[in-house]
C-alpha cells in the first residue's frame, strides 16, 4: 500500500498552506484533490483580497493561489489530482478514486481541508436550467470564460452574492437586481457600493416567488417580505432575466470527518454542524486534523491560517518541529487569526470559534 | 457566450480547436474545457430531462457535486459534463431519464 | 414602504455615515487641491490602504478592523491608495480648479478614452451629469485596476463617484 506521513485532503488555500508548513519542516506530505487543478476556490477569485499584509491583502485571489502552488512545488509536496477521497478507515487509511481506479493511502496524520459546498434554495421553478449556484456562475466566467447568461438575478447579499454580481458585470453580463430576504445587506458595504455604482438595485426584505419559463429561465417574479418574513400581497414584480444565481450560504463538507468518527457540534454562524477541534486543529480523533471552511465557513485568509496551524501541529507531532519553535509559530498564527475575527463582521465568528474550542475542552 | 475581453483576465487567447456533436449538431469547442462550458458558450442550457416528470435540467454547481448536468457522452450515460474535458469529435446527447448505454449517433 | 437609508440597507453610505468617517476632508481642504475621500464606513478586517500611502496619510493600526483614518493635512492627493483598496472605496477629489475633478477606480471593459464625454453616476448608479475624461491610468502597480479622472461641474464634487459602464452584454 502507498504510504505517506501527512495526507491532506483538499488542495484549497487551507490544504496548500498546510502542505507548505509541514513540508518546510521536512515532513513527507501528500496532497489529494478531486479537481484537475489545485487551488480550491482561489482560482475563481479574481478580485483583490481583504486582510492584512500577512494575508497578501490587495492581491487578487488567483495570484495568491499561484504563489502557494509554486511553494508546494518547490518543497516537493506530492500532489495527486483528479483524486477524490471517499473514505477514511482505521489506521488512517484513505480510500480514493483516481483515473477511475480505487487506491488506498496509509498516512500517519490526516488533515481534512475539504472546504464547503453551496446551499440551494427551493421555490417554484427552482430546478429550471438557468438557476445555478453563484459559485457555479463564478467558475464559468472566471475559470472557463463562458457567460452562463446575459441577464442575471442574484439572490443573497453576503460577500459571495455581492462579489459574484460584480464579476458577472466584469464578464459582460447585466445584473438586473440583487435581492435579500433579510432586512439588511449581509456582506461588506464596500462590495455592495461597487455594484450599486454600477447601477444594480439591491432589494432587501425581498425574495423569489417563482421562476418563469418551461425549458429554461425566462423571467422571475419577486415579492417583498414583512417583518415576520411573510410575503406581502401586491408587491410582486416580474424581472426580465435568463439566469438566477443563488448565493444563499455555504455548508461545510463534513462527510469524511463524520465517516472517520470525529465528534461534531452545532454552531449556526459557522454553517451548521462542524467538527470539534482543539487549538492545534486536531479533531477528537488523535492524528486527524481539520482546517479551512470545513471547520466553519469563513474566508480564504482564515482558511490559510488554519491550514498553517494544522501543518505546524501535525509536523510537530511527528517530531519535525521542536516544541519551542512550534509554539512560537502557532502563537503568531493565532494572533493573526484572532485579529481577523474582530469587528462587527468577525466578532460573531470569534465567539463561535471559541465555542467550538470549548466543546473540545469539555470533552477532554 | 464566450468572454472575449475581460478587464482583469485580459483578452481570450484560446481558440475553438475542436468540434463536438450535440444531439446531432456540430458545436465548436476548446479541447480540454469542460463539456458544459462548450454547451453554455453555444447557448445550450438544457442538458437532460428528469426520469419521472421529464423536467429539464442544466448546470447547478459546475464543480462535479450535484449531478444535474449529466448527459450521454460517447454512449455512456450519467457523465458529469461540468468536469469532463472536451475531446475533438465527442458525441453528446441530451439525457432522457436515466439514460441508456450505447445511445451513440 | 419607506426605504431605510444607510450602507446596510441601500448598499452605499448615507451623507450622515460619510460625515462620520474619520478624517474626511472638509470643503475648505477640498478647495485647496486634490485629496483622498475614503468611503469605508464599516469595521472590516482590512488595511492595504495604510501601506499604499507613501505619505503616511492613512492610518488603520491595530486591530486591523479599525476604520481607516485620513490625515487631510498629510494627503497630497497622489491617488496611490485608489487602486490599492480592494473595496474600491477610495476616491480623490479636487475642488481647486474651475471644474471639479473626481478620480475613481474602474475595472470594467472597455475603458473610456481620454477626452471622451461620459455619463457620470452617483453612489446609487444614477446618471446625474455628463463629464469629460481627463485621465485613464493603467499601471502594472495597480494590477489591472484603472484609475480614471473625470471633470464635472463643482456641484457634483461630492456626488459623482463613477461613470456609466460602456460595454454591456455585447461582448461577442
Ligand atoms: C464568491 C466568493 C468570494 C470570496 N471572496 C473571498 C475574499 O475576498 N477573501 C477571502 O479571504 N475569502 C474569500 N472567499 C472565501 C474563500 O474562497 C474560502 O473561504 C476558501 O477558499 C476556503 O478554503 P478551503 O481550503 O477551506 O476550501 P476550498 O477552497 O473549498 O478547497 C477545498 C478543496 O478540497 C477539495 N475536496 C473536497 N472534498 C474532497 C474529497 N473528498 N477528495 C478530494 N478533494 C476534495 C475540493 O474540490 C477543493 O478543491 C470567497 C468565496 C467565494 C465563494
Ligand atoms: S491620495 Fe496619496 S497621499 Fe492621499 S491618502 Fe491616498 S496615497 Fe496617501
Ligand atoms: S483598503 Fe479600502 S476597504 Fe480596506 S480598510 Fe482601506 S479603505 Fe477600507
Ligand atoms: S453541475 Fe453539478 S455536477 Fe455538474
Amino acid at each position: 500500500m502507498k504510504t505517506t506521513e501527512i495526507a491532506i485532503i483538499g488542495a484549497g488555500p487551507a490544504g496548500l498552506s498546510c502542505a507548505v508548513e509541514a513540508a518546510k519542516a521536512g515532513a513527507k506530505v501528500t496532497l489529494l484533490d478531486e479537481n484537475l487543478k489545485p487551488g480550491g476556490q482561489l482560482f475563481k477569485q479574481i478580485h483583490k483580497f481583504f486582510g492584512s499584509r500577512e494575508h497578501q491583502a490587495g492581491t487578487r485571489g488567483f495570484r495568491i493561489g499561484e504563489q502557494l502552488l509554486k511553494e508546494t512545488e518547490e518543497l516537493g509536496v506530492e500532489v495527486l489530482l483528479n483524486a477524490a477521497v471517499y473514505g477514511i478507515y482505521e489506521n488512517k487509511t484513505l480510500a480514493y478514486v483516481k483515473d477511475g481506479k480505487d487506491h488506498a493511502l496509509r498516512a500517519e496524520r490526516i488533515v481534512i481541508a475539504a472546504g464547503a459546498s453551496e446551499n440551494a434554495l427551493s421555490f417554484p421553478g427552482c430546478t429550471l436550467p438557468g438557476v445555478m449556484g453563484a459559485g457555479a456562475a463564478q467558475t464559468m466566467i472566471n475559470v472557463h470564460r463562458v457567460l452562463p447568461g446575459k441577464k442575471i438575478l442574484m439572490v443573497g447579499s453576503g460577500n459571495v452574492g455581492l462579489i459574484v454580481s460584480y464579476q458577472l458585470m466584469q464578464a459582460g453580463a447585466e445584473v438586473k437586481a440583487l435581492i435579500e430576504a433579510a432586512p439588511q445587506i449581509g456582506g461588506y458595504g464596500v462590495h455592495a457600493a461597487k455594484i450599486r455604482r454600477a447601477g444594480v438595485p439591491i432589494y432587501v426584505s425581498t425574495t423569489i416567488k417563482e421562476a418563469l419559463g418551461t425549458e429554461a429561465v425566462e423571467g422571475v417574479v419577486i415579492h417583498s417580505l414583512d417583518e415576520k418574513w411573510q410575503p406581502i400581497p401586491g408587491t410582486e414584480r416580474t424581472l426580465d432575466v435568463d439566469t438566477i444565481c443563488l448565493a444563499v450560504g455555504l455548508s461545510p463538507l463534513t462527510e469524511l470527518a463524520w465517516m472517520a468518527g470525529c465528534e461534531f457540534t452545532f454552531i449556526p454562524p459557522l454553517g451548521g454542524h462542524v467538527p470539534i477541534h482543539d487549538e492545534n486543529m486536531e479533531t477528537t480523533l488523535p492524528g486527524i486534523y481539520v482546517a479551512g471552511d470545513i471547520t466553519g465557513v469563513e474566508e480564504a485568509s482564515s482558511a490559510m491560517e488554519e491550514g498553517r496551524l494544522a501543518g505546524v501541529a501535525s509536523a510537530e507531532s511527528l517530531g519535525y518541529y521542536d516544541e519551542d519553535t512550534a509554539k512560537r509559530l502557532k502563537d503568531e498564527i493565532w494572533q493573526r487569526l484572532n485579529s481577523l475575527r474582530t469587528g462587527p463582521f468577525g466578532e460573531g465568528r470569534f465567539k463561535a470559534k471559541i465555542k467550538q474550542l470549548q466543546a473540545r475542552r469539555q470533552l477532554a | 457566450m464566450r468572454i472575449k475581453h475581460h478587464p482583469i483576465l485580459n483578452d481570450e487567447t484560446r481558440e475553438c480547436n475542436a468540434t463536438i456533436i450535440v444531439d446531432g449538431k456540430k458545436v465548436p469547442a476548446i479541447e480540454g474545457e469542460p463539456i458544459a462550458a462548450a454547451l453554455l458558450a453555444a447557448g445550450i442550457r438544457k442538458f437532460r430531462e428528469t426520469p419521472k416528470y421529464h423536467k429539464p435540467r442544466g448546470i447547478f454547481c459546475a464543480i462535479g457535486r450535484c449531478t444535474d448536468c449529466v448527459m450521454i457522452v460517447d454512449g455512456i450515460p450519467n457523465v458529469r459534463t461540468c468536469v469532463t474535458p472536451v475531446r475533438n469529435g465527442m458525441v453528446i446527447k441530451t439525457q432522457k431519464g436515466l439514460g441508456e448505454w450505447g445511445e451513440k449517433s | 414602504m419607506t426605504q431605510k437609508i444607510g450602507v446596510k440597507y441601500q448598499g452605499f453610505p448615507s451623507d450622515e455615515e460619510l460625515a462620520k468617517i474619520p478624517g474626511v476632508p472638509d470643503a475648505e481642504r477640498i478647495k485647496r487641491g486634490p485629496v483622498a475621500f475614503i468611503e469605508c464606513a464599516q469595521e472590516i478586517p482590512c488595511n492595504p490602504c495604510e501601506e499604499a500611502c507613501p505619505y503616511g496619510a492613512i492610518q488603520v493600526g491595530k486591530p486591523i478592523t479599525n476604520l481607516p483614518k485620513l490625515d487631510p493635512k498629510k494627503c497630497v492627493g497622489c491617488g496611490n491608495c485608489i487602486a490599492a483598496c480592494p473595496g474600491l472605496a477610495i476616491f480623490v477629489v479636487n475642488g481647486s480648479k474651475d471644474k471639479a475633478e473626481i478620480s475613481f477606480p474602474y475595472e470594467y471593459y472597455p475603458l473610456p478614452e481620454k477626452g471622451q464625454i461620459v455619463d457620470c453616476v452617483d453612489r446609487s448608479g444614477k446618471t446625474v451629469t455628463s463629464g469629460k475624461v481627463l485621465r485613464v491610468i493603467k499601471s502594472p502597480k495597480y494590477d489591472q485596476t484603472a484609475v480614471i479622472t473625470v471633470e464635472v461641474d463643482q456641484e457634483y464634487i461630492n456626488v459623482v463617484r463613477s461613470i456609466k459602464r460602456l460595454g454591456g452584454p455585447e461582448h461577442e
